[in-house]
């Protein structure tokens, strides 16, 4: 009884907030909606006993992938306002396709023939096992290959982002901005400041002299302006 | 378990790593040449170990090590040997020495070959997703050059959503059958009751996704774009080893689970290579741009192989496994003669720049000639042989309108296969090219010997393909 409860709050929350994530107008909102979605989704999952899914679900997509989204989202500044401008112009051809894909899918739940018995393998069957430790078996032995496989795939990944993004192999790369703590700590006043005795009508001063400007930048002679504020 | 049919996988997949370790510790200056002549041995070593592994289904039936899988591994590896050859010199001169890429070339050969030993829709999709991540990343290996960059973004983009598509399909086939395993499909299917609307729909998504992979038309847009954009020597891999893999698996996948439903597919695949050979022969008859005219021309090969494919028998698939030995073989030649044009360090890829290539460089004209008869299929050169096979098996099926279209298609394409060798012989003479490395001349030179006497002993290879045949039948 409570676990039906449960089930219609939760379902119900996941469609009004995946609703509200196709809906919302400001983009921050709709990842918001998006994690409350899958925190559902995952809730859904624990009725039915699938645990580890939910807590992967959690973990993967609320913790990584939504997350990701949301600085995405934050950063680029995407005017999303603009981007809905075509949405009237293609309506017509969108709309077509949604109906086209909603008779087919009544098509296939109205010849749908539920075989008898069905219902109790909708959830997990009772076990001693955890579904983690069912899982693990299952990965670990039947599909030790794919999962294996999966590996390399990973590894492509990993060799692929190093190759096309990390830049500070090449000596002349000026790109790369990674700290060089020795450098840092090694560089003394001398090699970046001059200080220079400049002759004035006044009392001697010293000035300090920037040793590199830039070309074309002006400094402002101190001389002068010290003169002129002698001069009033 | 019987894991030991995959040794050969196994294998190339740890000695990748060692490569890959070997080039990140080392300190020598030309490691990208080391790592490069590294991957070249591991991919021999492991020809060797497929041609003394033992056959069988494995891992659970995800796995299948069958006398058609050798074959098409074999021919996969070579064309992986060819790749990683002629990539040597071409990186050095453009700045793409690192040791990463012979690495990734490895990678997508180990995707490659699980490809071609799948059993199982998801073994299918793993294998396809390596061999894809991997050269995705290959197409945009030239990180500072625009047009690299936006063939890999084209490449990546498209290749989603072509897997999307596969993926789709491979649900609603399991969804409406029960099972991902081909033997399990072919025993429920063998009942045509079964066959319901469901899973011919499913089936049509995989075979979206999987022309896509073979850039058969109406799937083939990324093509020009990715071979012009991508470096020349990633071009030429794309061209040949992933091709070979993909018809493998394209092949096995309709014949082995879905070969019950023979009638419902055929028009499909009789459709898709009649548009393929059409637009090969008339899209290329406007490039100016060898490499985008090299895109054209595999997607017509790619419709004549699959007029092998329709015909749905045993002598198709033989001719189809015999059309790859020769298309890979006169495209990995061919490419090495496109790598080899270059003036004052710089490459070109215009056809004018072949102009009196006669005069400067006799033997690259040469070469270039037997290449580019033998893909207008005349005979007595490999392209006639196997074009020859693969009509000959859609003749015998009835298919006499495919038969007939691929002839006249192939006739059109003639037409700009022979204006280049006008150009190379008749055309006031452009700046002679630079001097070729050995590499590409030995690749070249081994392309065009086979190319040319292939006619004299075809035995081997079609007694090779027939074993093959009759391994994926029987």
């Amino acid at each position: 009884m409570i676990a039906t409860a449960a089930f219609y709050v939760f379902a119900a929350i996941l469609i009004a907030s995946a609703a509200m994530v196709v809906s919302a107008r400001n983009p921050v909102h709709a990842v918001l909606f998006l994690i409350l979605a899958f925190f559902n989704a995952a809730a859904l999952f624990l009725l039915l006993g699938a645990e580890f899914l939910a807590m992967i679900l959690v973990i993967v997509y609320v913790g990584a992938v939504a997350v990701l989204f949301l600085f995405v989202v934050m950063m680029l500044d995407i005017n999303f306002a603009e981007m809905r401008e075509g949405f009237q112009r293609y309506l017509p051809v969108g709309a077509a396709i949604g109906v086209v894909l909603l008779v087919e899918l009544a098509a296939v739940l109205t010849g749908w023939k539920f075989a008898p018995g069905i219902a109790t393998t909708r959830a997990a069957p009772m076990s001693a096992l955890t579904n983690t430790a069912q899982l693990g078996r299952l990965i670990y032995t039947d599909y030790i290959f794919l999962f294996q496989v999966s590996g390399l795939v990973l590894l492509v990944a990993m060799i692929g982002a190093i190759v096309l993004t990390l830049r500070d192999r090449r000596p002349s790369a000026t790109i790369s901005r990674r700290q060089n703590i020795a450098v840092q700590i090694a560089r003394t006043s001398a090699d970046t400041m001059v200080m220079m005795d400049v002759p004035t009508r006044g009392p001697t001063m010293a000035h300090i002299k920037p040793l590199v400007t830039e070309p074309g930048e002006e400094l402002a002679d101190p001389i002068d302006t010290h003169a002129h504020h002698g001069g009033h | 378990m019987n894991w030991t049919v995959a040794i050969p996988e196994i294998a190339l997949a740890c000695l990748g790593m060692a490569i890959l370790m070997f080039g990140v510790l080392s300190k020598a200056r030309n490691t990208f040449h080391i790592c490069s002549l590294m991957t070249v041995g591991a991919l021999v070593l492991t020809a060797a170990l497929v041609l003394s592994s033992n056959g069988g289904l494995g891992y659970n039936g995800l796995f299948l090590a069958d006398s058609y899988a050798m074959f098409a591994k074999l021919l996969v590896l070579a064309a992986a040997v060819l790749g990683v050859i002629v990539s040597i010199d071409y990186n050095e001169h453009n700045d793409l020495r690192r040791f990463e890429f012979p690495v990734l070339m490895l990678y997508a050969t180990v995707g490659m070959m699980i490809m071609v030993s799948a059993s199982n829709l998801m073994s299918l999709y793993m294998g396809l997703e390596l061999q894809s991540l991997s050269i995705y990343v290959l197409a945009a290996f030239a990180r500072d050059d625009l047009r690299s960059s936006e063939a890999g973004l084209k490449y990546f983009v498209l290749g989603a959503l072509a897997s999307g598509l596969l993926l789709y399909g491979i649900s609603l086939i399991y969804g409406f059958s029960g099972s991902m395993a081909f033997d399990q499909l072919a025993l429920v299917l063998s009942d045509s009751s079964h066959a319901s609307p469901g899973l011919i729909v499913g089936i049509v998504f995989v075979v979206a996704g999987l022309a896509f992979k073979i850039s058969a038309v109406p799937f083939h847009m990324w093509t020009p774009d990715v071979y012009e954009g991508a470096p020349t020597p990633v071009t030429a891999f794309m061209a040949t080893a992933p091709k070979v893999a993909a018809v493998a698996l394209f092949v096995r996948v309709m014949i082995s689970p879905f070969g019950h439903l023979l009638a419902q597919w055929q028009q499909l695949i009789v459709l898709i290579a009649m548009a393929s050979m059409v637009l090969g022969a008339f899209a290329a008859i406007g490039q100016s741009n060898i490499k985008r005219l090299m895109a054209y021309s595999s997607i017509g090969h790619m419709g004549y192989i699959l007029v092998g494919l329709a015909a749905g028998t045993q002598q198709g698939v033989r001719g189809v496994l015999i059309y790859l030995v020769t298309y890979v073989f006169t495209n990995a030649g061919m490419f090495a003669c496109i790598i080899a044009m270059r003036r004052r360090g710089r490459a070109v890829e215009r056809i004018a720049d072949l102009g009196g290539l006669w005069r400067s460089d006799p033997g690259m004209a040469a070469a270039l000639t037997i290449f580019l008869f033998s893909m207008a299929g005349l005979p007595p050169f490999s392209g006639f042989i196997g074009k020859y096979f693969v009509f000959g098996a859609a003749m015998q099926s009835g298919l006499v309108t495919l038969a007939v279209v691929g002839v006249l298609a192939s006739a059109v394409s003639a037409y700009y296969y022979i204006r280049i060798i006008k150009v190379m012989y008749f055309d006031a003479p452009e700046p002679a090219f630079d001097v070729r490395p050995a590499s590409l001349s030995i690749v070249a030179g081994a392309g065009a010997l086979f190319t040319l006497i292939f006619f004299l002993f075809p035995a081997p290879v079609v007694a090779a393909a027939e074993a093959a045949a009759k391994g994926l039948f029987g």
